[in-house]
């Protein structure tokens, strides 16, 4: 048991302080493995790592944003893992949150960057305006300047929401203000992309856990979203997909098919071509998500998606056909995997260059 | 004006009565290939169900399939888990809550025991401190009458 009297350094210390026993412990790192889509087989590994895991520092920078990412993560149900977590890390600025404002506030960000240099973590939510300095600005420093001043002595970024990832809704045509996202500024630092608008409470504090476990980042896909909670697409973890398969799609919101909950994909779902983990980590303590409440996926965590050609235009259909190219029978939508997701990323592409949308003869054709 | 109860409301039967989407029966697969490997070679396994994409019914309908057998334990530390192994000796449900109510993981273990349920050897250790504490001085003995004492601070 630490001394109340010494500084707690360690998880494993502020747990058992609270006086968490060691199955208590294993109860939390079965939720933590759980929350980081990581296999029940690491628990163990989790809990050797997370009994070390020291204090990190992070200092929260909100560009241009909504909020929306900030509500996410605070509206999550309390107390919770997250909370844990939160409790863990310092949360040392965060102008949305915290009491203090002005220079009260500028001084604990120069303090923290300060006393942690080489080691914090800056999450970042919103983009950054390139046309004029003056569209957005903190404590009259502009983002690009707190950005690059805050970064400096980061151990690694974490944009969170889209607009931070990839330029979100101030990037949107005719992109006014010259928005960017964090990756298109910072360059010299690792930056890990959690998308989504807002992305999904779990993810923001599972890319947190893993940091906080492991002492880094976790594997990243090619625009740098952790390959865990990115690495397939809503489609092919839809537990509508063998509709799909089928070729029993739903044709308005209150037709037969959608009673019966068939796929929504001719009703402009963007499923095949988004990457998140709606489908099985689902929103609201688990409840359910946009495709189980039937409406399609927005594609809210892919680049430029408001753009996209309108949400309920169907997406142009690959050029093979699915099915046959991937082989029917992947049961129940689990494990139809890596070949579905390479069609899609293609469909992607053209259909994003083209931003063509298809009747319902053109679907009828290969479905 | 019209009130709210003169509006007709026609009930339809639920959607899930309607839909079998059939996510479950692979789990079910999975769970007795784990079990036949639980019997041969003692290989314990776990499925998270966090991962798996269940549409509406589909947990319940799992659920219901493996049933409940002769164990069940309430677990009390940062919330109550609720473990039972199900119909299928063999085949534990593990349900872990918040201190709200709020499940955070929800696991089938394929093994003889979960490995929650064995004490762990650093709560054994703190165990015996804590009693020797007790032992050490006549208050300590004397205020063991009283069930509550010596709790932790978590249940």
């Amino acid at each position: 048991m630490a001394d109340s009297n010494t500084e707690i350094k360690t998880l494993g210390e502020s747990l058992r302080q609270r006086g968490v026993s060691r199955r208590g412990f294993l109860k939390f790192c079965t939720a933590t493995a759980s929350m980081m889509a990581l296999p029940p087989a690491m628990v163990p590994a989790i809990a050797e790592a997370l009994e070390k895991a020291r204090r990190p520092s992070v200092i929260w920078l909100s560009f241009q944003e909504c909020t929306g990412c900030t509500e996410s993560l605070t509206r999550a149900h309390a107390p919770t893992i997250e909370n844990l977590i939160f409790d863990h890390i310092s949360l040392d600025y965060h102008h949305t949150l915290q009491a203090a404002s002005g220079e009260g506030a500028e001084a604990a960000r120069e303090a923290a960057i300060h006393e942690n240099f080489g080691k914090y973590l800056v999450v970042v939510d919103g983009s950054i305006p390139l046309k004029d300095p003056g569209f957005s600005t903190i404590a009259g420093i502009s983002n690009l300047d707190m950005l690059k001043e805050t970064v400096a002595g980061a151990a690694a970024v974490i944009a969170v929401g889209s607009c931070a990832a990839f330029g979100g809704l101030p990037h949107a045509n005719p992109n006014p203000t010259g928005a960017v996202s964090v990756s298109e500024i910072i360059k010299d630092k690792p930056v890990v992309n959690v998308s989504g608008c807002p992305p999904i409470p779990t993810v923001i504090s599972g890319v947190l856990a893993h940091f906080l476990t492991f002492g880094g980042l976790p594997e990243l896909d090619d625009l740098g979203r952790p390959k865990v909670f990115y690495g397939q697409s809503i489609h092919d973890r839809c537990y509508r997909r063998p509709f799909y398969d089928k070729g029993l799609f739903a044709e308005t919101f209150d037709d037969e098919g959608a009673r019966k909950g068939w796929c929504l994909y001719r009703m402009g779902c963007k499923g095949p071509m988004t990457y998140n983990a709606c489908a099985t980590t689902k929103w609201n303590q688990g409840t359910s998500w946009p495709v189980e409440s039937g409406h399609g996926c927005l594609g809210c965590s892919e680049p430029d998606f408001w753009d996209g050609g309108g949400f309920y235009n169907a997406i142009s259909i690959p050029d093979g056909d699915i099915a046959r190219n991937i082989g029917l029978g992947a049961v129940a939508g689990v494990a139809v995997g890596a070949a579905a997701g390479m069609l899609n990323r293609n469909a992607k592409a053209d259909a994003a260059a083209r931003h063509e949308t298809v009747t319902v003869d053109d679907l009828e054709k290969t479905s | 004006m019209q009130k709210l109860q003169d509006i007709d409301i026609r009930v339809e039967a639920p959607v899930d009565r309607l839909v079998q989407h059939g996510n479950a029966v692979p789990v079910l697969h999975e769970i007795l290939h784990a079990l036949r490997r639980l019997g041969e070679t003692e290989e314990s396994t776990t499925i998270d169900l966090r991962s798996i994409p269940f549409g509406p019914g589909d947990e319940e309908l799992l659920l219901d399939v493996l049933g409940r057998g002769e164990v069940a334990v309430k677990l009390e530390t940062l919330g109550v888990s609720e473990i039972y192994e199900t119909a299928f000796a063999g085949v534990w449900i593990v349900d872990h809550r918040n201190t709200e109510g709020e499940r955070i993981a929800l696991q089938i273990e394929i093994t003889r025991v979960p490995e929650i349920l064995f004490t762990q050897v650093a709560d054994l250790t703190d165990s015996i401190s804590r009693l020797e504490n007790r032992l050490r001085t006549p208050d300590g003995v004397a205020s063991l009458s009283n069930p509550m004492n010596g709790r932790r601070r978590d249940g």
